[in-house]
């Protein structure tokens, strides 16, 4: 348990530098859901940042996964059915909400925002509900 | 391409890198890992709670040291959110974040750094995700809000 606290206080704070990164050199927050829907929306000059950004991030996994695979075990059993309903809600939902948890939790809690504190707590208490009904209801 | 968007694309494409190591590293990048920070109760695994405490400090210090300043290092001005209004697509849009995250124990993130790392459940998470925001899109047109 100490273990993954440490791990977990040390990739945040990777996570808090790549934000800053964007934020000190582009002036930018450092929002995924935002960055991807800004490129479905069509990749300008202007834009072509967020092609390299996504690049980096597919890569740094590429790169971590090959160093550490086990970084990127998934044993939760959810079905694939599950995990394609999730995606759609969490693309609906964080393009709606203009934000996940880089953008509103990462970025907009650091610099105070009400909107992203709001944004943060309704998607954690209601992710709280949806896991622990999950598990009490249907075991999973 | 002038200079200007070439050193943003390149500056985007290591934080997009040290991004992914960070999120691999923390272990978002698990998803049984998130939903047991989710499921409260016997066997709650908290270590998640600390990817906050370790990124908002360190972005919180970034953020102090560049506020009024005129401009990032490689732009000519600003683009951070400047909106204050509490609106019903934000709170709606983030409570079916929220369960999105809950049933499948991905975030946009992690998502697609274990898309890069080939995990199969992203394969399927991460087109899931693109057809959702486009479905977005399609209901706003649709409804023209």
């Amino acid at each position: 348990m100490m273990n993954s606290i440490l791990m977990a206080l040390a990739g945040g704070a990777l996570i808090g530098l790549a934000a800053s990164l964007m934020l000190v050199f582009n002036g930018r927050v450092t929002g995924i859901s935002g960055i991807v829907n800004g490129v479905l929306g069509g990749i300008s000059k202007d834009g072509f940042w967020r092609v390299t950004f996504l690049a980096g991030l597919l890569v740094g996994g590429a790169v971590m996964g090959v160093m550490h695979p086990e970084l990127f075990e998934n044993t939760t059993g959810r079905s694939m059915g599950m995990v394609v309903l999730a995606g759609l809600i969490v693309g609906f939902g964080t393009v709606m909400g203009s934000g996940c948890t880089s953008g509103h939790g990462v970025c907009g809690l650091a610099r105070f925002s009400i909107r992203s504190l709001l944004a943060t707590v309704t998607f954690m208490i209601v992710g709280i509900l949806t896991a622990t009904a999950l598990k009490y209801w249907m075991g999973v | 391409m002038d200079n200007k968007n070439l050193q943003q694309a390149m500056m985007a494409f290591v934080a997009g890198l040290v991004f992914a190591v960070g999120l691999g590293v923390s272990g978002m990048t698990q998803p049984q890992k998130v939903i047991g920070f989710l499921q409260l109760g016997t066997g709650w695994d908290p270590s998640l709670m600390f990817v906050m405490i370790g990124a908002i400090p360190v972005h919180m210090i970034s953020y102090r040291w560049m506020r009024g300043r005129p401009s990032p290092l490689f732009d000519t001005r600003w683009h951070v959110p400047q909106s204050k209004e509490i609106t019903m697509p934000l709170l709606v849009g983030s409570g079916l974040f929220g369960l999105g995250w809950g049933l499948g124990g991905f975030c946009p993130g992690p998502g697609l750094a274990s898309l890069g790392a080939g995990q199969t459940a992203a394969f399927y998470f991460v087109p899931a995700m693109l057809v959702g925001m486009v479905l977005y899109h399609l209901y706003t047109r649709a409804f023209n809000k």
